[in-house]
Formats: structure tokens, sequence, C-alpha cells
């Protein structure tokens, strides 16, 4: 009756414990007062918010849109209202947070307009595309606990040579599956069906651990009838036969490859709670809103029961009746991790809560010496050398790690369970994961970094040789309209030029014509005869003078009393700028206006010298206004600077005030 | 006569042989010194210039033509002080205290928003391009792209720029490294 079996290596058979809390059927969990909704319950990007804070939002309604290929959507569990979307702290063990959202829900449990998907008509139009988009704004993800998007499993281009449904269930404890499948079994396989018409299936493959005849026999019976052939494999109860690459070892005799994707193999995995809300999502138009959950271990009765997304674990604990305050476990014994808080909200991957007791879960025994017995190595499914890994590991020699095929580690946890020195093999793996991670962020960032600053460079040449070409053409054009007529416009364009120079600075040739120009505008005696002395001197280096100059004077000012001072002294901050201005009768306007306007904030400085308010924001204000509708266009690199320098001198005024008050507090 | 015959062979032999290689040498050319390449593929490209240097890959170059010491680097950390030890071939030395350079958990910058005027000095001194705005506009960073290398601050007229440090999320953590955990022995 049952299909050939083809054996791992390796695994380890602990104590099941899974009668504790198999024997009741699914209850359905209160609506809670208040949900946590992680925005991230997927591998990939971050779910993106469509709600806002004090939103109503409805059963069912999408709370977050999937960000990427590689991401899903998440939806509201219950209506209610959203109370907040910041970061709290999430079911990891970090105990980090993470943005989540919070729903207060308002117990009516009001769905939204469902429209049913017709995914059959899509099918004959060939549309696999639209079933994908549709899967993925569902919120579907592999609920065994990876949750990997399940729309990314549900390509194929060419018809499937095996599709496996994953029903093991092989860590001590949970019974969520187990549950799942006595009680729906009729829905798994219609979901089957689904999927298997999706992926153009050949071969129906259901892997059940032998430790759970009445699932075997549901599905047994439901697939009767069901219009296609499928087979329910029993396999063995071995630890870690729900691992992907065991079953599919178990039940094709294929082994995958490191690095290489089952899908490649012509296989593909899918979980059975994964399977029922590709079904519900279908057929029903229901989004992943709520899971199976085993709560079990240190509680008055261990049950299975069906929470919505969100659900506080606290809520779940004292459904189950919580003993005695105790430490609990996300996820199994052998591959989950201590919450760092109870406060959380239920996700999708979360498949069982242990309440840890003292009994089943001693204190783990001090670490001894490896003495390279090679336990681990016999109960590896993944064929690795753990302790050659640990050895790495430990002394940090990652590279060598790796080399050794570390990334192929599941973290199944059976090197940890079977080494007689009770050494916590897998937090080594773990440690030594994420640090090869963090490296290769570190590396990309870097490799990006590079990229830009190179790029950065290129295009400040870029720049620099095209300013000086489009110089030195404007230069050939206008000395031979100086030679024959020199008119005043030329003065005025000299001007714009001189301004504009500075940035070519340190190039020759745009030096030489910008010392050729000034020499042109100084000669028609348009300008003062101190600005004579300018050409030479860089503009850029003046502004800073000035600023300076202007920075000083405000200084002055505000150090003075208020009453003793005299606008002729910050007038003479504004005095270098004649020697800049250039020929234009604009320029010369508009610097005395500059020159006007910056003792007036150096004045206003120094009036509020006594309290700290906001200077800047008037002064900038009545700056910028006068010169903007003075200055005409040609001068609109002189505007910009005047601006800068404004700016500057107001800043300066402002710390000036600022240590005018520190002193006077001082005093 | 045959050894004419040799004679004339091996000179054959050298002629072409020295043709081969002269030819490869131009052909196979190698502009800048690989070593320059791998010294800068260590460095963290934040290009600060703390080391003195106007960029990683100038400061990559000095080490390479054994100018500068390879504890120059602070955002490197001694993490980086030990991958370039290891490169060279040359003993690690930790952080000279003198010198400045010691060690910085990573930032990025931040600009106020409502101070910010929109001089684009700022965006001008950034050595990545990590600055986003225009004349006039308010400018801000880009988080992702900010290598934390200070050289907006100096610049920026009203001191609108602030140094934040990046915490870990959880997509960031790294699991630590697996400690006894002592009891206290009353």
């Amino acid at each position: 009756m049952n299909a050939q079996i083809f054996p791992f290596h390796g695994g380890v058979h602990p104590p099941e414990m899974k009668d504790l809390s198999n024997r009741s059927p699914i209850v359905a969990m209160p609506i809670p007062a208040r949900l946590s909704i992680p925005l991230q319950q997927s591998i990939g990007n971050i779910a993106q918010p469509l709600v806002s804070v004090g939103e109503r939002v409805l059963k069912g309604q999408m709370l977050a849109a999937a960000n990427g290929n590689i991401s899903a959507a998440v939806h509201a569990p219950t209506s209610g209202q959203v109370i907040a979307l910041d970061a709290q702290a999430v079911a990891h063990p970090s105990g980090l947070t993470q943005s989540c959202l919070t729903l207060a829900s308002d117990g009516l449990d009001e769905w939204i307009a469902r429209e049913k998907f017709d995914w059959r008509a899509a099918m004959q139009r060939g549309d696999a595309k639209a079933i994908r988009e549709y899967v993925q704004n569902m919120g579907v993800v592999g609920q065994g606990g990876a949750v990997f998007p399940s729309h990314l499993k549900l390509i194929s281009r060419e018809p499937l040579d095996t599709l496996i449904i994953n029903g093991a269930e092989c860590e001590p404890y949970i019974t969520c599956d187990d549950r799942l499948m006595r009680e729906r079994a009729i829905e798994i396989v219609a979901g089957i069906a689904i999927v298997r018409q999706l992926l153009n299936a050949k071969q129906v493959l259901i892997g059940i651990e032998d430790n759970k005849p009445e699932a075997i026999e549901a599905l047994r019976t439901a697939l009767m009838g069901c219009g296609f052939s499928a087979q329910v494999v029993v396999v063995p109860t071995l630890y870690p036969s729900g691992g992907a690459k065991q079953l599919i070892k178990l039940l094709t005799n294929i082994e995958v490859p490191s690095g290489v994707r089952s899908t490649d193999l012509g296989v593909q995995c899918f979980n059975v709670a994964t399977i029922y809300s590709i079904y519900a999502a279908l057929e029903h138009a229901e989004p992943v809103i709520s899971r199976v959950v085993t709560l079990t271990g240190n509680v008055e009765k261990p049950c299975n029961v069906e929470a919505l997304i969100g659900t506080p674990i606290d809520d779940l604990l004292k459904f189950a009746g919580l003993k005695s305050p105790s430490d609990c476990i996300y996820g199994g014994p052998m591959m989950g991790f201590t919450l760092p808080s109870t406060q959380v909200g239920l996700t999708k991957a979360g498949n069982c809560i242990i309440a840890m007791d003292a009994a089943n879960f001693p204190e783990k025994p001090r670490e001894m010496p490896c003495i390279r017995c090679g336990e681990c190595a016999v109960a590896c499914p993944q064929e690795l050398q753990p302790m050659d890994l640990y050895w790495f590991a430990r002394s940090k020699n990652f590279g060598k790690a790796q080399e050794r095929n570390l990334f192929d580690c599941i973290e199944c946890g059976a090197c940890a369970y079977v080494c007689p020195s009770s050494i916590q093999l897998v937090d080594y793996y773990r440690f030594a994961k994420s640090e090869i991670w963090d490296a290769e962020r570190a590396k990309k960032s870097a490799d990006t970094a590079r990229e830009r600053h190179e790029f950065k460079q290129f295009r400040e040449e870029r720049e620099k040789e095209e300013k000086a070409a489009r110089l030195a053409a404007r230069a050939a054009g206008q000395s031979v309209s100086a030679r024959a007529a020199p008119k005043p416009p030329v003065g005025e364009v000299a001007a714009t030029e001189a301004s504009v120079a500075p940035i070519a600075d340190g190039d020759d040739k745009a030096a030489k014509i910008r010392a050729a120009m000034a020499r042109a505008a100084a000669a028609k005696g348009e300008t003062p005869a101190s600005s004579a002395a300018a050409p030479a001197i860089d503009a850029d280096k003046a502004a800073k003078i000035k600023a300076a100059m202007a920075a000083a004077a405000a200084k002055k000012a505000a150090a003075n009393t208020p009453a003793a001072h005299n606008p002729t002294d910050v007038a003479g901050a504004g005095l270098p700028q004649d020697t800049v201005a250039k020929p234009a009768i604009d320029e010369e306007k508009a610097a005395k206006i500059r020159a006007a306007m910056a003792a007036a904030a150096a004045k206003k400085a120094a009036k509020v010298a006594g309290e700290t308010a906001p200077v800047v924001e008037p002064v900038i204000a009545g700056v910028e206004n006068p010169v903007e509708a003075v200055v005409e266009k040609p001068a609109m690199d002189e505007e910009k600077a005047a601006k800068i320098r404004a700016a500057m001198a107001a800043a300066a005024a402002k710390k000036a005030a600022k240590a005018a008050q520190s002193d006077k507090d001082a005093q | 006569m045959s050894f004419l015959f040799a004679l004339a062979l091996m000179a054959g032999l050298a002629v072409l042989l020295g043709a081969v290689l002269g030819w490869a040498a131009i052909k196979f050319k190698v502009d800048e010194d690989p070593l320059v390449d791998k010294i800068d593929a260590v460095l963290p490209q934040t290009q600060c210039g703390q080391c003195g240097y106007p960029g990683c890959k100038p400061y990559a170059t000095a080490i390479a033509n054994d100018e500068a010491p390879i504890n120059q680097c602070p955002p490197g950390g001694t993490d980086g002080i030990h991958k370039l030890a290891e490169l060279l071939g040359k003993e690690f030395i930790p952080f000279d205290d003198g010198g400045g350079a010691a060690e910085k958990p990573r930032a990025v910058a931040v600009i106020r928003e409502d101070v910010c005027i929109g001089c684009t000095l700022c965006i001008q001194a950034c050595p990545v391009d990590a600055i986003v705005g225009a004349a006039k506009q308010l400018h801000t960073v880009i988080e992702s792209e900010c290598t934390g290398c200070e050289l907006c601050i100096a610049p920026c007229p009203v001191d609108c720029i602030d140094m934040v440090v990046v915490g870990e999320n959880v997509n960031t953590w790294k699991w630590r490294y697996p400690v006894i955990q002592l009891k206290q022995v009353h």
C-alpha cells in the first residue's frame, strides 16, 4: 500500500510530547481587544502600510501592501480601529522592535466586501501572473516556519514532476498541522487540487509521519473520489523528516544539492497549512488573517486554537491557562527561540507556543569541551561535519566555516541534541551565519560607496572640462567684440563671468580667461578704483572674508550693549563687498542692499541678545525679498552668493547672540 | 656544422621568445598596482579622509607604497586593521591613542529640515552624492547611501546636520557569541 521510502542520513528521535495537545479539536480563540500586527510577516521586504492611525478597518482589509516581489501583504484580522502604527516588540530572538500596526477590535468582526477571484478563468487564459499577484495580495506565505511568500513557488514554466505536500510535522510538541489535517482534510485536498493544477504537477505525494494515523486516515478518505491521483506516503517518525530537503529525499530519493533549488529538479514542497491558506484565498477570497497554533507545555489545557494574526501571546497563554509564570518558546523545542516578551503579536510563522516547565526544559547543563566523538556528524541530516563547523565558528574563522558549507545547515538542532558535551552547537552556527551576513552587507555597501565616489569624481572632472570649454568659447567671442567696440554690456558680462569662474578654480585656462576679462572690465574704468586691485582675488575667498567680517561685526555688536550699537560699525562689514561688486550698476545697488541688510540683521541679533528667540527665519525672510526684487537675471549667481552670505551672516549673528546670552548667564 | 645549427636554433628561439614576451608585456600590461585594489577592497569606502588622505583609494595607494601605517582608518575598526595586516603580511598594530583615530559606531548624517536653508554646500561636500536637494530647496540625506564620513558637517553654515548612530534592527541583528552564563554563588 505504502510507497517506497528512501531514508535520509542522520536524524534524532526526541520524546514526541504530541499527545499533550492533539486530543482536542481546534477551538476558535476569542477576538482579543487589541492586536499587534507586525508589518513584516514574510521573508523579504517589509510590507508598506496603506492605512493611517485612527482609521476604521474591516476584517480582511489590506493593511499593508507587498513591497516588491519577495514580500506579501498583511490584512486586518478583524474589524476595528487602527490606534498605532509604530515600532513595537516583535516575535524575534533579538527582542528588538519593528514596525507594527496596533488594531483595537470593535468586536463586530465585520468582513469587508469580498470579491471572489475566478482563478479558473485566469488559468484558462494562461494568465498565471494574475493568480500569483492575487495570492501575494492575499498575504499567503509558507506556514511551516520559513514564511517564504508562496506566490513565488507557484511558478512553473514546464510541468512539475512531483508536488510534495508536507504534513510530516516532525518537531516535538507541535500538533497544529495534525489537527488541521484531521479536521479540514477536504479543504486541504481541494487546496492540493488547485496547486496541482497551477503547477501542472504530474505526481502528488503527501508525506505524513506515522505518529499521526488519524490524519493519514482523514486525508486518505478525503482523497477518495477527488478526481486526481495523489498518494499519502507514511514516513517513519524521525526528526527532522519535515525539513523540505529531508522530505524530498524520503519520498523521491532526490538529494537536493547545495545551492540548488528543488524546483530545478522538478520537485516543489508545500506545507499543509499553506495549502489550506491557498484554498481559502482562491476559493473564498479569504486572506491569511488567522492560523492554527499549538499552545502547550506548562499550561492547564494544552490545545490547538485558531487565533487571529496579531493576537498577543499573553492572551493565548491566558486562554490555555498558564500554570505558573514561565518563559515561552516560539516555535518548536528544537528550532524555536525563547520569546523576549509575551506582549508581542502572533505572526504567520507562529505554529507553536510552549510554556517551559522545569521538568521538561531543565536548565542547560554546563558546556564541556568537544571531544570529537563524531556523534553530531552521525545525527546531521544535512551530512555536514558539525564539529568542524563548531570549531571554525568558535574561533571566528568564518571563511573556513563557509567552505565547510555552513549555509547548508538548517539549524535543526539534531547535533546539539546528541552532543555528549552539551555544546549549544546551533548557537555557534547562528552566530557565524549572522556575522557572515553582516560582513556581506558591509561589503555591499562599501562597493556601492566606492562606485558612487568614483562616479562623483568623474562627474566633477567632466563638469570642470565642460565649464572650461564654455568659458573658452565665450572668451573667444568676447575678445573679438571687445576689440571691435568696447561697449558697457561687456562689463556686465564680465561681472557675471567673474562670479561663475571660481567654481572652475584650479583650471589654468579658466583662471587666465578670468584674469583677462577682469582686466578688460577694469580698463573700461566703470569700476571704482579700489576694485581695480580685485581681479586676482578669488571671488570665493572674498565672499568668505566678507562673511567672516560680517560675523565679527555682528559679534562685536552683540558683545556691546544694544544701546551702544552703531550702525556705521556694521555697515563697515559690508564695505569689502564694494571691492568685489563689479561694474554693473545693478550689482552696486545689490551690494549696498546686502550691506544694509547685514547691518539690520546684526542689529536685530544684538537686540535679541538677551533672549534666544528664533532669529534665523525672520532675518532670512527679510533678506531674500529685496535682493530678488532688485537684482536682475544676469546676476543670478551673484544673487545665490549673496543669499549664502546673508544666511551665513545671520547664522553668525545667531551664534553671537547665543554667546552673548551665555556670557550674560555666566555673569 | 651541428654546432652552428644548435647556435642558430638557440638564437632563433631566444629572439622568438623575446618577441613573445615583449608582445605580452604590452598586451597584458597591468595599469594599476593590483595591490592597491586589494587594499582598497578591504577599506570601508566611507571616503571620510580621517586617515589624512583624500579618500580610501589614496590611502590604499599610500599603504601599498609603504608611506602610511595600516592603523589610520577609524571606520574600518580593529577588524579592518586585522584584515590589512593579514593581506600585507604585517604585524597588527592597534589604533594609536594620540592620533585621534579611534573606532566609532556606524552613524549616518541627518539634516534638520526646519533649519536647512538650501545652500547646497553639503551636497558639494558629500563624497558619495548621498544628499539630494537644490539651491533654496531643503536637502535631505539618502540614509542607505550615507557612509557616515561627517564631511558635510563642517561646511554647513547653519549647523543643521547631526550624526545619528545607526542601531540594530530586526533584519541586521546578529546572534551573539555564545557565552556561558555565570551563576552567582551566595
